[in-house]
C-alpha cells in the first residue's frame, strides 16, 4: 500500500491539476504536494478545487475537502469546465478489472442484465478516463483481475490498441501507467499493449507474469525504485496520520 | 403573502404525501453527504411503491429504499458508501437477483442530463463516455423505454453539425418530485446550501416539484442579505421541512459530520436479507419520528460527537476507524 502510494505519487509532476479519487489516489497527491510537487492543484469531482487537505477525505465529497479551497462548486461544473474544457493532466482511476490495453470495468462480471457479480458502477470514473490528459490506474493485482478483455469497458483505456480513442471520438487522453501490487505497467507506444515496466521489491518478473490474465512482455522490466525513509514518514506522519488507509490495508 | 409562507412549511409526513407511488424522483447529496436521509425514512415508512430513481452518486438513501421495496426502476452512475462501503448491499443485491430496473451512465452524464432538464432543453450533447461500454449496453428493455415519462432513447452517438467531431447526445431529466437537504432555508422557500452543492442544484431545477428538508429555517432577510449565496429561488420551492440532523448517518457541511460506527453498522447489517429486514423494523418501522431516531442512535451525546468545528466544517476530532 505504501509502495503503491510512493508510485502513485512519482507520476504526478508539479504544477500539474489532479483529479484524486479516494484511497490511494489521495493518498498519492497528498503525498506528492508535501514531497516533489507542492503546487499540484488536487480537484475532486464533487466540487472542491485546491483544497489545503489536512484531514484524509473519505468520499470525493467530504467536507475535509472543503478547507482552504479556492472554489467549491459541484459536480456539472468540475466536469464541464475543468474535465471536459481539458484542463485535468493527470486523472487517477482504479476497478475490479483492468486489461491489457488498460480498459477497466467497474460495472460488473458476467452478462450485464444478470451480472455474477455487481460492482458500484462508473461514478466519475468513465468520466475521468476520457477526458483527462493522462490517467494512471491503480489496482490490485490477480490473475482474475488482469484479463486480457474486461467483461465490461466502464472506462475506456486505449480500447482496442493503436488509435481505438481516436477511432471512438475522444480527443485526447488514455493511461500512461497501471501501479499494482506488484509492479508497474507501462503501455507500448504503437500498439498501447501494456507491458511490465518495473517490478516491485521482492518480487519477481516472472510472478507478475503469472499473476496476469493477458500475456504480458517483461522484457524491458527493471526493480522498482523503493520507497525513500522520508517518503514513508511523510505519507505515515503527515497523509495518513490516522491511518484509514494505511492501517486497514495491513489489516 | 404570509399564507404562501405558512403553507409551504410543513411537517415530514404531510411532505412526504407529495411523493405518490409510481412517481420519477430524485435525492440530493453525494456518497456519503447531505442526503435527505429523514424523508428517506418517512418514504419507506409510508410503503411508497415503484419509484423511478435518477442519481449520480446516491449512497445509502437509495439503498434503503431499496432494500425497503420502493424502487422498481433506477438510472444512475454509482452506488456505494465510498470508503466506508464499495457498494450499496441492497443494490447489489436487487441488481443481482433482478428486482429491479436498471440503467448505467456516468456522474457527468447523469449532472448533465439533470441539467438539461433545469435549463428546459430536450437533450445534451457531451464528449463523455465516448469508446466505453455505457454507450453500448442498454439496461431498460424496449418495453420499458416506451413506458411513460422515460427516454426513448438511451443515448444517441452523432457528428457535430458544425464541427464534424463526434458528440454524444443525452436525454434530459425533469423529475416529477426533487427532495433534497439544505442548511438553511427562508420561510419563502429561498435555499442556501454550503460547501459543494455536488448536484443539488441541477436535480432541484430539473424538478417539477421540490421539496427541501433543512438544518435551519430563518426570516428571509437573513438570506437576502447575501443573495449572491443562495443557490434556489423562493417560487421553485413547493416544501420546505425542518429536519435538523436530517441527513444522519451523513454528513452536512458546517452543521456535522457522517457517523461511522452507525454506517458500520448499517452496512453489517443490510448484508443480508433478514438482518436488513431486522434494521428497517428498527430504525425505520418501530421509531415514530426523526426525533425519535436521533434519541435511538445515540441522542445528544452521539450528536456532540459528530458537531462540526465551526471553522473546519467538520469534526476533526470524529474516530473515523
Amino acid at each position: 500500500m505504501e509502495l503503491m502510494a510512493v508510485a502513485a505519487a512519482r507520476e504526478i509532476k508539479d504544477r500539474e491539476i489532479v483529479f484524486a479519487g479516494t484511497g490511494l489516489p489521495m493518498l498519492g497527491a497528498m503525498l506528492a504536494q508535501h514531497t516533489h510537487a507542492p503546487n499540484c492543484v488536487i480537484v475532486f469531482e464533487a466540487g472542491a478545487v485546491d483544497c489545503k487537505l489536512a484531514h484524509l477525505p473519505m468520499s470525493v465529497g467530504d467536507p475535509r475537502t472543503m478547507r482552504f479551497a479556492s472554489t467549491a462548486t459541484g459536480l456539472f461544473d468540475v466536469f464541464s469546465t475543468v474535465l471536459q474544457r481539458g484542463f485535468i493532466d493527470v486523472g487517477f482511476l482504479g476497478g475490479a478489472q483492468v486489461d491489457a490495453y488498460g480498459n477497466i470495468n467497474a460495472t460488473c462480471i458476467g452478462d450485464y442484465h444478470c451480472p455474477k457479480v455487481r460492482f458500484p458502477g462508473s461514478g466519475g470514473s468513465g468520466d475521468i478516463a476520457c477526458l483527462s490528459k493522462r490517467t494512471i490506474i491503480i489496482a490490485v493485482h490477480e490473475k482474475r483481475r488482469f484479463p486480457e478483455r474486461v467483461d465490461y469497458i466502464t472506462s475506456p483505456g486505449w480500447i482496442d490498441g493503436s488509435d481505438g480513442r481516436k477511432r471512438a471520438g475522444l480527443p485526447w487522453g488514455g493511461p500512461s501507467a497501471i501501479i499494482t501490487t506488484l509492479g508497474v505497467l507501462r503501455f507500448n507506444e504503437r500498439t498501447k499493449r501494456a507491458y511490465l515496466a518495473s517490478y516491485h521489491p521482492g518480487v519477481t518478473p516472472e510472478q507478475v507474469r503469472e499473476n496476469t490474465g493477458f500475456e504480458l512482455d517483461v522484457s524491458r522490466a527493471k526493480k522498482t525504485e523503493p520507497p525513500t525513509e522520508a517518503e514513508i514518514r511523510i505519507l505515515r506522519e503527515k497523509v495518513d496520520p490516522e491511518g484509514i488507509f494505511l492501517k486497514k490495508a495491513q489489516e | 403573502m404570509a399564507s404562501e409562507i405558512e403553507s409551504k412549511i410543513m411537517n415530514l409526513r404531510e411532505a412526504a404525501k407529495l411523493v405518490p407511488s409510481g412517481a420519477h424522483i430524485s435525492l440530493g447529496g453525494f456518497t456519503t453527504q447531505r442526503h435527505p436521509m429523514a424523508f428517506v425514512h418517512e418514504l419507506i415508512r409510508q410503503k411508497k411503491r415503484n419509484l423511478h430513481f435518477y442519481g449520480h452518486s446516491p449512497g445509502g438513501d437509495l439503498d434503503m429504499l431499496i432494500g425497503a421495496g420502493c424502487i422498481r426502476r433506477v438510472e444512475l452512475a454509482y452506488e456505494a458508501d465510498e470508503a466506508f462501503a464499495r457498494i450499496g448491499p441492497r443494490f447489489r443485491c436487487a441488481v443481482e437477483k433482478g428486482s429491479i430496473e436498471w440503467e448505467d451512465y456516468s456522474n457527468f452524464g447523469m449532472v448533465q442530463r439533470f441539467a438539461a432538464g433545469a435549463m428546459g432543453i430536450p437533450f445534451i450533447p457531451t464528449r463523455t463516455m465516448l469508446g466505453s461500454d455505457i454507450l453500448k449496453k442498454e439496461g431498460f428493455s424496449k418495453k420499458t423505454r416506451s413506458a411513460k415519462k422515460i427516454a426513448k432513447k438511451k443515448f444517441k452517438i452523432i457528428n457535430c453539425p458544425f464541427t464534424g467531431d463526434k458528440v454524444v447526445l443525452l436525454p434530459a431529466i425533469q423529475t416529477d418530485v426533487t427532495i433534497i437537504h439544505a442548511q438553511v432555508v427562508d420561510a419563502q422557500g429561498t435555499v442556501r446550501i454550503y460547501g459543494q452543492n455536488f448536484g443539488d442544484e441541477q436535480q432541484a431545477k430539473c424538478a417539477k416539484k421540490l421539496i427541501v428538508t433543512c438544518e435551519e429555517t430563518v426570516e428571509p432577510e437573513v438570506l437576502r442579505e447575501y443573495p449572491e449565496h443562495n443557490i434556489i429561488p423562493f417560487f421553485r420551492v413547493d416544501a420546505i421541512v425542518r429536519a435538523p440532523y436530517g441527513a444522519h448517518p451523513y454528513a452536512c457541511y458546517r452543521y456535522y459530520d457522517y457517523d461511522p460506527e452507525f454506517l458500520g453498522l448499517y452496512h453489517k447489517r443490510a448484508r443480508d436479507d433478514e438482518t436488513f429486514e431486522e434494521f428497517l423494523d428498527e430504525y425505520v418501522y418501530g421509531i415514530k419520528d426523526w426525533e425519535e431516531y436521533l434519541e435511538k442512535i445515540g441522542g445528544d451525546e452521539k450528536l456532540r460527537k459528530l458537531k462540526a468545528d465551526k471553522k473546519l466544517g467538520y469534526a476533526p476530532k470524529l474516530k473515523r476507524r
